[in-house]
């Protein structure tokens, strides 16, 4: 018998790993649509005028293996010094712990934002516990789930500030001892809404000019200051006084609170997360309770299910942009979830008493520090500090800093004269003496402790963390259970497909997460000499070209945190190109009716005027109206922002059009990258006529969702605006994020994605994205109506289900199918959007056949159980989607139920051994808001929840 | 009665009117959960945004249906917002003013064609 060798191909990432249906099952799929091959499904789908003419090529693909070897092999060009340049960006130790049971768990980084929460009470008790943790060590009220970096936090708190002060002043002070970052991202963001930035040294802070000031704690260059005389006097002037504050200095600092500050906000990457050279990391903001209603972001809160049962949700909603639209507090619809979730697990983990030794012992080595390099004769700027040591050095500032590095350390240069030096938790005592080396100093080390440098009207008095889920017993055994209690209240991408529509809920394979957990990526500082970045420099520069090709740019810039951040940094740069022609005047924006709410918000932040427009009968934009709005505004017009594919899921034969009337009235076409998924290796945006758009880096190139953020939304410009694209923080203006390339750590993921792929793979993907959502549309034809289609009756990579009749007929809702669904062990599709009362269903490219059958069954079911209410066979208030979803509870409580226990809880779809039980019943909502709590409830509430 | 488009209704009240959203409006919006009101004293123009309503999954302004004064407002929606769903033409009424000119009441529309809007 001859020997007869398989076709298995491990490098085969794409089609064996990536992409769900087998060979087989595309042909199933493709003869269920009618279609004799993927091409013929393509070429009705994605209109011939848009199509690029050349294939991607990005050379052969790499294997899992050598994707990694490669990886190891750049990550070895960064180089790891002990860094002690502070600014914001500081050493950590995350507790190997936390980073096996979440950061490397796919249970929580594979999670979606928690808008169902029924289906997400584990991370909404995480970011609870975030939450307040957040408002003990501040002494405020009010925390939100988190914001994407400090300096972006800062800015949010400055408009924020505007808003409640209610003041006519256009002032707004910053104190010089913000860090640069903070300062520069503030500026950007201050421009196009004309307040005027003062930055000053503290007493020169003239209360009555401004509406608000914010003030660094402690300072850039390592200064205390009680800032308590100075928020009173902003106060009596009715302005708002706002503290950046360490969380860790925190523990053993007066709290803003205490201080009298309204506001305050902070980067908790200290806190367990790796500098990342850049991120992410979560920041937080807190506010006194009066002005809640103010704050940006997303809020957890607790609320009730249908048994009166505590249950945690989003609270507040209604302040965001997805319904305030240009009236939202924010463009900002991302958290850093899985950041806040690792920041808070660190404050569980070490409780207060090991936040304060923490903080103790990084302040003791700084004291060591100012204490040899005074004995040694020089000068300390500030005697009094946290972990920043201020040292004057005259003209020995390079000298010393070079030999420190010739040491493996890096310092900062402050001023011309001036060394910064930034103790941390990782900072060991041996480092300490090779320091001291680079000073000159050859015997430094004393063993005598020293004495803290900490003036007594600033040691924090208060208590903190003295709730029951920060003092349980920290054995390990414990945490590990308690993170894994948590994951298994939730529904992730490891149990099921998630398909939610416009959110490209797709595979964040093992070997793309792997490496942003190693050190030459993770312990990297944003501001580290060049010359140690040499690894992450290849990488960006590989994927930005990458990008560029994908989608026809010409320059990419990695810096914003997400995708309403990537909205706001491409109208910057639209902006700074009109005024550079002396167009200043073109302000006004044009955004479909149908857009995402961060179009409008974002057009405002940066100060342009939105004129909607209207959507014609098939979904599409409405030419007639695009074109008259266009008239009117004429020089005025700024930017048209439109989505492709259509947020509809079509792929508009119109597009050309809108983009040509655009530039000719001289506007600049915003393209919104949310839908790449359906385009990539088939159309370019650069080639249609668009001129920047941002990329979703965490919905088409894999980075995962963890839970509500970290998201990345990279620009991508055509020649013409890329010297306008946002400057490094450290040195430029124009940004808007914390640092250079954003949050670099998780690009690795996108780069592996792109190198694995290769560009046919790409292209594959965006075909098997297309006809997964077609085979969906086509199986559900005739129980649903699907409400857009191109025109030769396909659609995109997601489709929208029209149930609006049923809630007009039988009273069911969308809501209602939503938690239907999760009886069957799905995560619910995009509920009322873009179309309120509908269901936008976006499989993605790595759902197998079987598992779109199994979503389809659910679906089916559920239109069956319809029928019999429709019927008149179920009840219409007392019926199996009335009561969705169903809890154990429910089942062991006496059964008077008009339909079987089975029914209820076992419904198509559903698995029988591995059923997804969720932990609550539904969740009432308004009364969530109305009984606003944001901070962990008391135990007795905990005692009778686990009842 | 008199109503706007806005789905207000004015009622009078001696010099002065009593200002609320129509049981219609109040269905459409679903559960009240937050009601801003303006400070008394406060001098409005027509259409001048003086109330933020929010219910759990909507936010809407509220105009000022003339221009004039406000005299009073419903503190009780602080405490319990839900009566905008509960008595919308009586307990959850928003705000009382003192109107420039009480002639411009013959603007609005009466209950027939208030009804007939939306029908």
């Amino acid at each position: 018998m001859p020997y007869i060798p398989t076709d298995y191909m491990p490098y085969d990432f794409a089609n064996r790993r990536h992409i769900g249906p087998s060979p087989s099952e595309i042909e199933e799929m493709l003869a269920t649509l009618g279609v004799s091959s993927l091409d013929e499904l393509i070429d009705q789908t994605v209109p011939e005028s848009i199509r690029q003419k050349e294939p991607l090529d990005f050379g052969q693909p790499y294997s899992e293996k050598r994707l990694l070897w490669n990886m190891r092999r750049v990550a070895r060009k960064n180089k790891v010094f002990t860094s002690m340049i502070g600014q914001g960006f500081y050493g950590t130790v995350t507790p190997p712990a936390i980073q096996r049971n979440i950061l490397e768990n796919p249970a929580w980084y594979t999670a979606y934002t928690p808008y169902q929460p029924e289906i997400s009470q584990g991370r909404l008790e995480a970011l609870l516990n975030f939450q307040t943790m957040i408002c003990d060590l501040t002494g405020l009220d009010i925390a939100n789930a988190s914001l994407l970096d400090e300096a972006s936090a800062a800015a949010e708190a400055m408009t924020m500030a505007q808003r409640v002060a209610k003041s006519k002043l256009k002032k707004f002070f910053i104190d010089e001892q913000c860090h640069p970052q903070n300062i520069a991202v503030m500026q950007t963001r201050a421009a196009p809404l004309e307040i005027e930035i003062v930055v000053g040294p503290v007493d020169t802070l003239d209360p009555s000019t401004v509406f608000g000031a914010i003030l660094q704690y402690p300072g850039t260059n390592g200064k205390l200051h009680d800032f308590t005389a100075e928020i009173d006097a902003l106060h009596s002037e009715n302005a708002i006084g706002i503290l950046i504050a360490d969380p860790m200095a925190l523990t053993i600092l007066k709290e803003p609170g205490k201080m009298g500050a309204d506001i305050a906000v902070g980067s908790t990457q200290r806190f367990g997360v790796p500098m990342g050279c850049g991120g992410p990391h979560a920041a937080y903001i807190a506010c006194r309770d009066a002005y809640k209603r103010s704050l940006p972001g997303r809020i957890v809160g607790v609320s009730v299910d249908a048994r009166g049962k505590k249950a945690y949700r989003l609270s507040l909603q209604t302040r965001e942009q997805h319904i305030r639209r240009e009236k939202a507090t924010s463009n900002v619809c991302t958290a850093q979830a899985l950041l806040a979730v690792i920041a808070g697990f660190y404050g569980v983990f070490h409780g207060a008493d090991g936040l304060k030794a923490i903080a103790q012992r990084i302040h003791l080595k700084a004291a060591r520090i100012a204490r040899a390099l005074k004995a040694a004769g020089f000068a300390i700027e500030h005697e009094a500090f946290f972990d920043t040591v201020c040292v004057e050095v005259g003209a020995f500032q390079g000298v010393i800093i070079d030999s420190a590095r010739a040491r493996r350390i890096n310092l900062r240069a402050v001023g011309k004269t001036k060394i910064g030096i930034s103790l941390d938790e990782t900072t060991r005592l041996e480092m300490l003496d090779t320091l001291l080396e680079a000073f000159g100093i050859m015997d430094g080390s004393d063993e005598a402790e020293p004495e803290y440098c900490l003036p007594e009207n600033l040691v924090r008095t208060s208590t903190y963390l003295t709730h029951s889920v920060f003092r349980m017993n920290r054995a390990e055994t414990e945490m590990m259970r308690y993170m894994r209690r948590l994951a298994d209240r939730d529904l992730a991408l490891d149990r099921a497909m998630i398909p939610l529509g416009s959110c490209t809920m797709k595979l964040n394979s093992a070997a793309e997460m792997m490496p942003i957990t190693w050190r030459e990526f993770a312990h990297i500082h944003p501001f580290a000499p060049s010359d140690q970045l040499e690894g992450y420099k290849e990488l960006v520069d590989d994927l930005s070209d990458k990008l560029c090709e994908i989608t026809g740019y010409d320059a990419v810039s990695m810096q914003p945190n997400s995708g309403a951040q990537g909205e706001y940094a491409g109208l910057l740069t639209i902006r700074a190109y009109h005024d550079s022609r002396g167009d200043s005047d073109r302000d006004i924006c044009l955004i479909p009716v149908s857009a995402h709410g961060t179009n409008p918000a974002s057009a405002q932040m940066v100060g342009m005027k939105v004129v909607v427009v209207k959507s014609a009968e098939n979904g599409d934009i409405d030419l007639k109206d695009f074109r008259e709005k266009a008239v009117q505004a004429g020089e005025r017009l700024a930017a048209c922002m439109i989505t492709y594919p259509s947020t509809h899921g079509v792929f508009e034969e119109t597009v050309h059009e809108v983009c040509k009337i655009t530039h000719e009235f001289g506007g600049q076409v915003y393209l919104d990258g949310a839908n790449l998924n359906a385009m990539v290796g088939l159309a370019k945006p650069g080639e249609i006529g668009s001129d920047v758009s941002h990329l979703n880096l965490h919905k088409t190139f894999c980075i995962p969702h963890g839970g509500g953020g970290p998201g990345m939304g990279p620009i991508g410009v055509k020649k013409h605006l890329a010297p306008f694209l946002p400057g490094d923080p450290n040195v430029e203006d124009g940004a808007v994020a914390n640092a250079p390339f954003g949050s670099a750590s998780i690009l690795p993921i996108s780069w592996a994605y792109c190198l694995m792929m290769g560009g046919e793979g790409l292209t594959q993907a965006t075909r098997i994205a297309i006809l997964n959502a077609n085979y969906i549309a086509k199986r559900l034809e005739g129980a649903y109506d699907i409400l857009f289609t191109g025109s030769k009756g396909r659609i995109a990579h997601e489709c929208i289900l029209d149930t609006r009749a049923f809630a007009d007929s039988v009273h069911v809702t969308v809501e209602d199918i939503a938690k239907r669904l999760i009886d069957s062990g799905f995560h619910a599709p995009t509920m009322s959007w873009p179309v309120a009362g509908t269901l936008m269903i976006e499989p993605t490219e790595s759902e197998t056949k079987a598992e779109l059958d199994r979503f389809v069954e659910a679906m089916l079911s559920i239109r069956k159980e319809i029928a019999l209410i429709e019927s008149g066979e179920f009840d219409e208030k007392n019926n199996p989607l009335k009561n969705a979803p169903h809890t154990t509870a429910d089942l062991i409580a006496d059964w008077n139920r008009p339909y079987s226990r089975e029914i209820a809880c076992f419904p198509p779809g559903a698995f029988k051994v591995d059923k997804y039980w969720p932990p609550v019943g539904r969740i009432d909502n308004a009364f969530g808001d109305r009984n606003l709590v944001c901070t962990c409830p008391p135990l007795e509430e905990y005692a009778e929840a686990a009842e | 009665m008199k109503y706007t488009e806005e789905h207000e209704w004015l009622k009078v009240e001696g010099d002065a009117v009593i200002v609320g959203v129509t049981t219609y409006a109040a269905e459409q919006l679903g559960d009240v959960v937050y009601v801003e009101l303006p400070e008394v004293d406060t001098e409005v123009s027509k259409d001048d945004e003086i109330v933020v309503i929010e219910s759990v999954k909507v936010a809407s302004d509220i105009k000022a249906p003339l221009d004039g004064t406000i005299l009073e407002v419903n503190s009780e929606l602080g405490e319990t917002p839900g009566l905008v769903n509960d008595d919308p033409l009586g307990g959850g009424w928003f705000f009382k003013m003192k109107l420039k000119d009480m002639s411009d009441l013959d603007g609005l529309m009466d209950e027939t064609a208030y009804n007939a809007l939306i029908s």
